[in-house]
């Protein structure tokens, strides 16, 4: 068994290089998902490169480093806008899971009910890769490719999320599940608004989660929201073409309910992220 | 080779509870074994290995987090705290252990270092945490004993200095076995193997039903460098067990054909490390997949799993008296309805572990047991020895609810450990043990209540099927226990109920926590609702007049002349259910989103004790010449309070101070047998043996002082004082081993059912009403509780905190029954897609004891564990129903399932 635990982010793409390698952090996906079966012959432990880990302010917008825990997200100084991101942390899992799991590591799990990516996606987050070939950077929408399916490369590692600032902008996040703590989503919405002069929504980002192959923006009733007043919202929402979900029936929920529960959400997440009561 | 890599044997440099160690390990093996095998913290506990339950919390410097998720390398330089250290050395840890034993926040114990190492990082940074702050801190650890309330009683009391006194019978006393249990030093089914120990695990059928062949084995074995496979080839004995005589059908290992998806059929033995590189889908078996039923509609039809058992039905019950039929034909209205539940996974934190090693020409197993005689018994048969032959040592049992009677570990490490002349462990993986561990009986309920217009009962015709899945274990107790139960504790003159359980392509059906009476309450409690809304009676009414009453006849014609306290529990809820109809109604008055308020009640009764078969316990107790007091208490203590109780009620018989008593654990070479713990059979009646034990014992000493039965007796090194009045009298104590003994045995009087159902099948009932209060969101279907009252006839309460401690946690079974268990063959084998409560789904629950006494009960106690849960689900529902006028019929009531009842109920 090989265990690389590099601290510097030139060691840790060198390691990934040299051959084939698993990458772990906070471990709450990755032991999970051996089941009953044993580790990988070899890991590389990412939590020891100091570069990765924190939120810090970078021109025009914010930087979270690749192994930022959720726990970091919920205790760190952060505007309105991060509101949805913040309520999404504390319902990852567990407190446990939360000191534990990373940023990173939710949107490379790539699951469909990632309690972490329809926030990010309302940010307009984008994600810093680095590899053999170099660094990129590409939409959180265009990394998430499928069901546990990324854009990452051979080599390639998350080093970081930046969001750009949205002055003005609030966020909000409901978690739908079947129990209070510790609960895979049944479906999940994420907005974030960003209000008018005169009180009306200025720009809405909203994405749901839990109820297609990858967490999805909303661009239609995104737009139908623009210049909306708060009134106004229940009839957009309403009306709200919401074909481009493709729920799932499974054990947590049919297709239908989701649906259903979905529009109910959307209303209810938008007039949060207005800041008003829901 | 980097410099920042690190390979096997290695050393790991860490700080563990304050000491620096420095141990050699695989970098990636999950830092819970780490410090389990390698640093000798077994405090730690595995639940789970998938950051599901939380059992295996620790500190990395100052965070909780999974160990089990954790790769040991990743503790390198850091500073790892365990609930052992906590308890010995931090003063948050030291606060929690004082506040943890006086509100019984532990039962089994099992959960207890996870909860209690989340609390002390809560603690740290808020001294004083509100109700939400504990769940949330404390959110990501199940316990499947307490229903939690205890435990945000004592982490919101951390602080707290109030003292409990040890006391006899009535007592609230903290529990006698509770400080190994809050000090991390409680040793479970796992923590017990010596050093050296081998480990064994099983190869088990990925298909619900497949034939199957083997390999090269022998080579497979040579060449991962294993000490031993075994097969159903390897059983000396018989290679079959079950717990019902007649019913033993369950092999070891299967033989040819695998019947359900998880049954064994090979294990394999080796060093711990070794088996922990291994992946055992490599291991020489060819499956050939067969069709399969997994439900009772396909398995009546399906291809019989037991040749004597034709249409795959194992066996029926039936209870009839009078003339269902003509009763409800004559009722002024009929209710009437189908009602299902789902496979319901007991779920205690503590898979099924264990060790057994050889010992001459006996074999010793130590494991989490429920029943060690009939474990005892039934691995001898496999082995082919006498009962003799064989010891059970049970260790601390991580709960139990009924699945850990049947036999799980016991006789792999019988048979390897005999083989091999080494001792050898095992744990069950979760998947393992959800896949492979006994269920609590799916049912389909048909049910037609009949009602007068004055409100009383006319009839009711009851048919159950249970789906018992591919081998008998309890199903025969569940299909006898259900028609007796599914009348609820009214009167009825005419009622038909019979009940039918199915075999099918499943993981065996078995014993849970009220053997079928719960899924049966969830139809006939409902439909009491229906009738009574039909009446336009108020729902408590309705259920007040029809409660049996001593002096009536149950619906197998037994008749109670003390003890059947329904109505008392009924009239306990009256004022609780007035207030919070007045408050629900004002709510919904009020209400302008789509938030809406509901009440429900329910009743459960439940006979204590096996179905009109003998089930005696023995007690043996002795005094020593140097004035010990040794109690020989074989009843194991799964959590639910035996160990208490019985001390409690032997001390109060013998009459002296509780704290004077010393325990002998159960084993069964040491302990007469006081059978199984289930049934809510220990408190009544071990505690009856208990009782007549320390009554004999008392009157032996009575005797040798010629005192009155007044005196009070002062036991001490080498002799006994007694006072009588003025006089004093003292009885020397000399000789080896004890020099006075006592051994009494109770068993419950009942007379066998006839054809029709008809006799007195239990001694004693116990019976309860429980309410709950909820919101329902009726745009998601999502519900809120807000509070449960349940009101309880204990007889007498032997421990008025335990009493409580049961209800809470039975309470938090009934909910997950109601609201979101349900387990999927293939589909739900994990504590992520298996939801239980979490410590945020459980409300408040007040806790009414109502004592009516009772002529057979010890001190007039009556058992208790079964009945917490049985109104649990029936009440909830009715309360849905109330709040937005949905009528749950087939469970588990998720969120999707609530609102597609809102929107049939709408059209």
């Amino acid at each position: 068994m090989l265990f690389h635990r590099p601290e510097t982010l030139e060691n840790a793409i060198g390691i990934m290089q040299a051959g084939p390698v698993r990458p772990l952090a906070g471990g709450t996906d990755l032991y999970p998902g051996l089941r009953d079966g044993p580790p990988p012959a070899a890991l590389i432990d990412l939590s020891r490169i100091a570069g990765l880990r924190g939120i810090t302010r970078e021109d025009g917008g914010w930087r979270i480093g690749a192994t930022t825990t959720w726990t970091d997200i919920v205790r760190a100084d952060l505007p309105a806008l991060f509101d949805g991101l913040r309520a999404a942390a504390r319902e990852v899992g567990s407190v446990q899971i939360q000191n534990a799991g990373t940023v990173a590591g939710n949107i490379c799990n790539a699951s469909p009910a990632a309690d972490g990516v329809p926030a990010l996606l309302t940010l307009d987050a984008e994600v810093s890769l680095a590899g053999p070939g170099g660094s990129r950077r590409l939409p959180l929408g265009d990394f998430i490719t499928g069901v546990r399916r990324t854009a990452l490369g051979e080599g390639e590692i998350v080093t970081a999320l930046h969001v750009p600032d949205a002055p003005g902008g609030r966020g909000a996040f409901v978690k739908l599940g079947a129990r209070r703590y510790l609960v895979i989503s049944i479906a999940m919405v994420s907005a974030v608004v960003i209000p008018a002069q005169d009180g009306t929504i200025g720009e809405a980002r909203i994405a749901v989660g839990a109820c297609s192959a990858v967490a999805r923006r909303l661009p239609g009733l995104e737009a139908a929201l623009a210049g909306c007043a708060p009134e106004g919202i229940a009839t957009v929402v309403a009306a709200a073409d919401l074909s481009a979900l493709t729920p799932i029936d499974d054990v947590r929920g049919s297709a239908g309910y989701r649906l259903d529960a979905v529009r109910e959400i959307l209303g209810r997440v938008i007039v949060a992220a207005l800041g008003r009561e829901g | 080779m980097s410099l920042d890599q690190v390979t096997d044997g290695l050393a790991i440099s860490f700080d563990l509870n304050g000491e620096r160690l420095s141990l050699s390990a695989p970098p990636a093996e999950r830092l819970s074994e780490f410090l389990r095998e390698r640093a000798g913290a077994r405090d730690v506990k595995v639940g789970c290995n998938a950051g599901d339950c939380g059992a295996c919390t620790v500190l990395v410097d100052g965070l909780p987090v999974c160990s089990c998720t954790t790769a040991a390398a990743q503790v390198e330089g850091r500073r790892v705290e365990t609930q052992s250290g906590l308890a010995k050395a931090d003063p948050d840890g030291q606060a929690l252990v004082a506040a943890f034993q006086r509100h019984q926040a532990a039962q089994c114990g099992i959960c207890t270092p996870g909860m209690m190492v989340s609390a002390v990082a809560l603690l740290r940074e808020v001294a004083e945490p509100s109700e939400a702050q504990v769940q949330d801190a404390l959110g990501g650890v199940l316990c499947r004993c307490t229903g939690y309330r205890k435990i945000i009683d004592a982490v919101r009391d951390a602080k707290g200095s109030a003292s409990v006194a040890p006391g006899g019978v009535g007592t609230a006393m903290a529990r006698v076995d509770g400080l190994p249990k809050v000090t991390g030093t409680e040793a479970f089914g796992d923590d017990v193997a010596p050093a050296g120990a081998l480990t064994l695990r099983v190869i088990r059928s990925p298909h619900h039903r497949a034939a199957f062949t083997f390999g090269d084995i022998e080579a497979w074995r040579a060449a991962n460098g294993l000490d031993l496979v075994l097969t159903a080839a390897d059983v000396p004995g018989v290679n079959r067990f079950g717990v019902i005589p007649g019913f033993e059908d369950q092999p070891v290992m299967a033989e040819g054909e695998a019947k359900f998806r998880g049954e064994a059929v090979a294990a394999v033995v080796g060093a711990g490390e070794r088996l922990a590189m291994l992946d055992l889908a490599d291991f020489p078996v060819r499956w050939t997949p067969l069709p399969h039923a997994l439900t009772p509609e396909e398995g009546l039809t399906a291809a019989l799993l037991h040749e004597e058992r034709a249409g795959n039905i194992m066996c029926r019950g039936l209870v009839q008296r009078g003339d269902a039929e003509a009763a409800l034909a004559g009722a002024a209205h009929v209710v009437e309805g189908d009602f299902s539940t789902g496979f319901i996974e007991h779920g205690y934190i503590e898979p099924e572990a264990g060790f057994a090693e050889r010992v001459g020409d006996r074999i010793e197993v130590h494991c989490c047991t429920q029943a060690p005689y009939m474990n005892r018994d039934a691995v001898a048969k496999v082995m082919g020895l006498a009962p003799e032959g064989v010891r059970i040592v049970p260790t601390a049992v991580g709960g139990g609810f009924g699945s850990k009677l049947d036999l799980t570990t016991q006789p792999f490490l019988a048979l390897a450990a005999w083989k091999l002349g080494r001792p050898v462990r095992m744990a069950f993986t979760r998947t393992e043990s959800i896949s492979s561990s006994t269920k609590r009986h799916p049912s389909q309920v048909t049910m037609r209540l009949g009602v007068n217009a004055d409100g009383t009962l006319a009839g009711a015709d009851f048919f159950g099927t249970f789906n018992t899945g591919a081998y008998a274990s309890w199903g025969p107790t569940v299909a006898n226990r259900v028609p007796i139960h599914a009348s609820g504790p009214y009167r009825f003159a005419d009622y038909r109920a019979r009940s039918v359980a199915v075999h099918t392509n499943c993981t065996p059906s078995g014993a849970f926590r009220g053997f079928g009476v719960p899924q049966s309450a969830v139809a006939q409690e409902q439909l009491l609702d229906m009738a009574a809304e039909a009446l336009g009676l108020d729902k408590l009414e309705i259920r007040r007049r029809n409660a049996l009453t001593n002096g009536d006849e149950t619906v197998t014609g037994q008749v109670f002349d003390t003890g059947m306290g329904i109505l008392d529990c009924l009239d306990a809820l009256k004022p609780h259910w007035d207030r919070a109809k007045a408050e629900a109604a004002a709510f919904n008055a009020a209400a302008i989103g789509t938030k809406r308020r509901g009440i429900g009640v329910a009743s459960g009764w439940y006979g204590c004790g096996n179905t009109s078969m003998s089930n005696p316990s023995t007690i043996r107790a002795g005094i020593t010449a140097d004035g010990r007091i040794v109690l020989h208490q074989g009843a194991v203590d799964i959590g639910q309070g035996s160990n208490t109780v019985i001390s409690q009620i032997f001390a109060t018989a013998l009459g002296v101070p509780v704290e004077r008593i010393e325990r002998v654990s159960p084993d069964t070479d040491l302990t007469p047998d006081a059978g199984k713990t289930s049934a809510s059979r220990q408190t009544f009646i071990t505690g009856n043996a208990a009782r007549l034990c320390g009554e004999a014992l008392r009157a032996q000493v009575l005797r040798l002082g010629n005192v009155s039965e007044a005196a009070v007796i002062e036991i001490t090194p080498g002799a006994i004082r007694l006072t009588d009045g003025g006089a004093e009298r003292v009885v020397p104590l000399s000789g080896e081993g004890y020099a006075l003994e006592a051994t009494e045995s109770y068993d419950p009087p009942t007379k066998p059912l006839d054809e029709n159902g008809q006799g007195d099948p239990y001694a004693v009932f116990g019976t309860t009403a429980q309410m709950a209060e909820l919101e329902v969101d009726t745009a998601l279907g999502t519900v809120k509780l807000l509070k449960i009252t349940a009101a309880h006839d204990v007889g007498k309460a032997i421990n008025p905190l335990l009493v409580e401690g049961q209800v809470e946690g039975g309470v938090a079974q009934g909910i997950g029954l109601a609201l979101m268990e349900e387990f999927l063959p293939g589909r739900t084998e994990n504590l992520h897609d298996y939801l239980i409560p979490t410590i945020g789904d459980v409300p408040p629950v007040d806790t009414l004891i109502v004592e009516t006494g009772d002529m057979h009960g010890p001190y007039g106690a009556k058992g208790l564990g079964e009945h917490c849960l049985i109104p649990t689900a029936p009440a909830i529902l009715n309360a849905i129903a109330d709040a937005c006028g949905a009528r749950v019929h087939h469970l588990p009531a998720t969120p999707a399932t609530v609102r597609a009842a809102i929107l049939a109920a709408a059209t």
